[in-house]
């Protein structure tokens, strides 16, 4: 048993789901018992889809149990073939019915259906809804496109002279994070550089167009968890060859393009050398320079996580202080991701252990999902949403994509926004017990005011003395406290770990240490534990304090 | 208030469309959004699979919570290889959420369609948690599966895990008042004044915003039943000796007066107190009903299965508000606690219990309400193909019991009128 406070994944036939809804004529008919049908508002709130998933459930209750509910399912398939009349259905059992074993693909080919019925394994209690997804999407293309494979050892049909280049874009799916406008930003660019698009699927594809993936050049793999292991059985089976660029960030969507149309066999020069991208020059004008080094703590799915980081430090200047996935197919690309900004792989889905992360190394910034930012709330961190799981919010009405030149854009104005703007940020190093911009306060472009709870100082572990909940009196006189904790920032996150039983601070350090800036002083007063208990000392003095700061700063 | 038409026998001995197909409705589990709000230092710990906790983030989730007082232990496949014992694990899972959380004092064990049909005990689970964690946490559960339990039914067996352990009042107590169902604390505090002015003295509400609250309960407790899906907990208190005060349920002014009365009735409050004290609320609702009549009055309501309210709100719609009812569609219908409120429905009333959603989609499409009721799952779709809808479930997290919410209550089915006007305008 796992204790789940929050899961980044659904179960395995929600990711059967997001296949069927993203494509047209096709029917799931999933075993399930009454109230399964909530996965249905995920497509019609979250996503605001105007129709109901293609997906009949049997819904069994109780009672039915000690009767038929194999006849249950039967019947089910039967009256969702004769009423929606698709070209192709999907059949499976939800984690409640694979205990009760009835076989849906079994039940179905004793129906004898007049159209293709894929029945999905999906074992709910190991797997979850990326893999859930992608297993299904490499069942439908099996079954639908394999009748059209060559026979093996056939050589591949050369392009001929004057043909344009032409591609599938695969992994669009249902709920997917920003799937929409990644798909028209990547659509754009691949019209640009004059390359034709055979099928776009899951998202808008019919049986028939899984039918005809063969006849593309080559695939354009836009999400990996999704669409990997069906490029990889059409690369051999029908010899086409898959991108493995996920063009997220400028340098990425360069890259992208050099690598589509190597494949393509075209001259990329001109569509390179117009490529438009506020991006590059926001992150180069002075205002951002305040940006270098932020401590960012990166995670999500394996793809957005990886890129986000990539983005992070080579485009915004950034320091990546932690990266992690909950993606654990995906753990290899993370893990080669760790080994480039020097930090340890986080693979887990495990909230809590995210969260226990996420405080120990306090970051002034969370690029996460949706459940980052109950941690992000917890701890009082800035963050924003770069993968999913996500909720209604991030599936905007804007134009909002994350991939191609337009995507960097979205991703620069995200990142930023939810940080201290540079100028409230030196005020508050200043100057304090400012009644409106004081250190626990939002930021004030925020709307943020008053309030101490709104930042309250995470570190929950740690007992402050009644006597410091006092406001702290206005000092003059200190030097630039960002730096104590900048330069603190860069120390050896090991240090922390190596001694047993905390020092204990004296009330002039407490009230020292809260001079320092919010959105360092976590890392300052580990920084100082960690010193303290090094060197032996039993009480942190504001000598200790400013110590440990030069010490770090060696 | 509208008199009762002596020549209607309302729909007590009307017939019933029972249906079965597929239902398009919440689990119990559902129950967990707002009760954990209500009972402040409960916890409720789903033992289900990662269905369970996706359906649960999928409704509350949007909230960013920093302390989430609910969570779910996924089985996985060691529990089911037998690998694991999944008691030990169990109570690895509450050991570890309790020292996370000292404050909590309640901890609901909750079963879903996994932990059932593998036949985990969690009733003896919660007894041996108990034990451990006494006096500080108390540990209780019930089952909101949805192989048994439908959405609103999860508080009803929440509140029926929770009786065996209110205190027992003396056999010579004197004559108390209990209010049953889970209401917004405003309602409650209004329904608390009605009663002191009424000269109920006592009278506590079930369940109680803080676990080191539970009311008393013993043969001389009367109860009434604010909610109409409490069919268990009523069961339960009666199994304790309370009794239950036939009524109609406190929505909309009619069935508030007549709530209000059931319990003047059994405590002797004179007739002339009575309307003194509801005479302000009375006039208070005719007045928020009067604005919005013009804007309801003749319009055919749909209502699709979901919380067992249907029927009462569908009673003060037709009744108060001169709305068409097309169909009502409840999940479950208690014939014995709902039968003042099928009286009151207007004679022929089409009513409908279970479902089979696409057979009864055909009947809305084919019947053109102008407003359906139904849940999350159909209200866009349904949306797109032109109808008005109202979600359903907006009527449980809403304050909608009372004099004072009589205006709010009507006012939930006019707003989705009134946008669709003002935007096709």
């Amino acid at each position: 048993m796992q204790l789940t406070l929050w899961t980044y994944e659904g179960p395995p036939h929600v990711g059967a789901m997001r296949i069927a809804t993203a494509m047209k004529n096709v029917h799931y008919v999933l075993h399930a018992p009454q109230g399964d049908t909530y996965a249905d508002l995920l497509f019609t709130m979250i996503e605001r889809n105007p129709k109901r998933p293609p997906v009949t459930y049997t819904t069994f209750q109780a009672r039915d149990l000690g009767g038929d509910t194999a006849e249950l399912f039967k019947t089910a398939a039967r009256d969702a073939f004769e009423r929606f009349k698709p070209q192709a259905m999907m059949v499976g059992a939800s984690c409640t019915a694979e205990l009760i074993q009835d076989d849906p693909g079994g039940l179905c080919k004793a129906l004898d259906l007049p159209i293709p019925v894929v029945a999905l394994e999906l074992p709910s209690y190991q797997r979850k809804e990326n893999w859930g997804a992608s297993e299904t999407f490499y069942q439908m293309v099996r079954a639908l496109a394999g009748p059209q494979a060559p026979a093996p050892g056939t050589a591949k049909p050369q392009r001929q002279a004057g043909q344009r280049p032409r591609c599938n874009i695969l992994g669009p799916a249902a709920l997917g994070f920003r799937h929409r406008d990644d798909l028209r930003e990547i659509s754009g660019l691949l019209a640009q550089l004059g390359i034709d698009i055979n099928v776009v699927a899951p998202l808008n594809a019919t049986p028939a167009d899984l039918a005809r993936l063969g006849d593309a050049h080559f695939n354009v793999v836009l999400y990996p968890e999704i669409a990997t292991l069906t490029a990889t059985w059409l690369t051999r089976t029908f010899g086409q060859p898959a991108t493995k660029t996920i063009p997220i960030g400028t340098g990425a969507t360069r890259e992208f393009i050099n690598e589509v149309a190597a494949l393509a066999g075209i001259d990329p020069t001109a569509v390179l050398a117009q490529a438009a991208s506020n991006a590059p020059w926001y992150s180069k004008s002075v205002d951002s320079t305040y940006l270098t080094n932020k401590r960012v703590f990166v995670f999500g799915d394996a793809t957005h996580a990886v890129a986000a980081a990539r983005v992070a430090t080579q485009e915004m200047g950034f320091q990546v202080v932690g990266i992690g996935t909950y993606s654990r197919e995906f753990a290899r690309e993370v893990r080669e991701a760790a080994k480039l900004y020097g930090v340890e792989p986080l693979i887990s889905d495990d909230y809590l252990e995210i969260e226990a992360k996420i405080v120990e190394l306090q970051p002034e910034l969370v690029l996460g999902t949706q459940m980052e930012r109950h941690i992000a709330k917890r701890v009082g961190v800035p963050c924003a949403v770069i993968s999913a799981p996500v909720h209604v919010q991030d599936f905007p009405a804007r134009y909002s994509p994350q991939m191609g030149f337009e995507g960097a854009n979205v991703l620069f104005d995200t990142w930023v926004h939810p940080l201290m703007m540079g100028l409230e940020e030196h005020l508050i190093g200043m100057f304090r017990g400012d009644a409106e911009f004081h250190e626990d306060a939002a930021p004030s472009h925020l709307g943020g005011h008053g309030g101490k709870a709104a930042r309250a100082e995470a570190a929950p572990q740690i007992h402050v003395p009644a006597a410091l909940a006092e406001p702290v009196a206005v000092a003059a006189g200190v030097g630039n406290d960002a730096s104590i904790a900048s330069t603190a920032g860069q120390a050896d996150e090991r240090e922390s770990h190596t001694v047993a039983a905390p020092a204990t601070w004296a009330p002039d350090a407490e009230k020292e240490l809260r001079k320092i800036p919010f959105f360092v002083r976590g890392k300052a007063r580990r920084n100082t534990e960690a010193y303290a208990q090094d060197k032996r000392v039993p009480v942190i003095t504001v000598e200790t304090l400013y110590d440990a700061k030069a010490h770090f700063s060696r | 208030m509208i008199a009762i038409r002596p020549e209607s026998k309302g729909c007590a001995d009307a017939p019933v469309l029972r249906e079965r197909g597929q239902r398009e409705v919440f689990c119990g589990l559902t129950g967990i959004i707002w009760l954990h709000r209500k009972i402040q230092d409960a916890f409720f710990l789903v033992v289900g699979s990662r269905t369970c906790a996706h359906l649960i983030q999928s409704a509350a989730g949007v909230m960013i919570f920093a302390e989430p007082r609910f969570a779910t232990a996924i089985i996985d496949e060691r529990d089911l290889a037998g690998l694991a014992d999944c008691n030990d694990e169990l109570d690895r899972v509450v050991t570890r959420l309790l020292e996370r959380r000292p404050e909590i004092k309640m901890l609901f064990l909750v079963g879903s369609c996994p932990s059932e049909v593998i036949k985990l005990d969690l009733s003896r689970a919660a007894a041996r948690l108990s034990g451990r964690f006494s006096p500080n946490v108390r540990v209780l559960n019930y089952s909101g599966s949805g192989i048994e339990t439908t959405f609103t039914q999860g508080e009803d067996a929440c509140l029926a895990a929770l009786v065996p352990a209110l205190p027992a009042a003396a056999d010579d107590a004197p004559a108390s008042l209990l209010v049953v169902g889970a209401l917004a604390d405003v309602v409650e505090d209004q329904f608390a004044r009605l009663f002191k002015q009424l000269g109920i003295e006592r009278v506590r509400f079930f369940p109680p915003r803080h676990a080191n609250e539970l009311p008393e309960v013993g043969p001389n407790t009367r109860f009434l039943l604010a909610q109409p899906f409490l069919a268990d907990t009523a069961r339960m208190l009666e199994a304790r000796g309370a009794k239950r005060l036939a009524a109609p349920f406190p929505l909309g002014s009619e069935g508030t007066s007549a709530w209000l009365q059931a319990a003047a009735d059994s405590f002797a409050v004179d007739a002339a107190t009575f309307d003194r004290v509801t005479a302000p609320g009375r006039q208070r609702a005719a007045a928020a009903l009067a604005r919005l009549r013009p804007q309801l009055a003749g319009k055919r309501v749909f209502f699709f299965p979901d919380s067992q309210l249907e029927i009462p709100i569908a009673r003060f719609l037709a009744r108060e508000l001169g709305m068409q009812l097309v169909e009502v569609g409840t999940p479950y219908l208690h014939r014995q606690h709902l039968a003042e409120e099928l009286a009151l429905l207007p004679e022929g009333t089409a009513l409908s219990e279970g479902q089979h959603v696409d057979n009864q989609l055909d009947r809305c499409r084919a019947a053109q309400p102008d407003i359906v009721v139904c849940g999350l799952g159909l209200a866009n779709p349904l949306e797109a193909e032109g109808l008005t809808t109202k979600w359903a479930i907006e009527l449980v997290f809403t304050p909608i019991h009372g004099f004072e919410q009589a205006g709010d209550l009507a006012e939930l089915f006019a707003r989705p009128l009134v946008r669709r006007m003002k935007l096709v305008a």
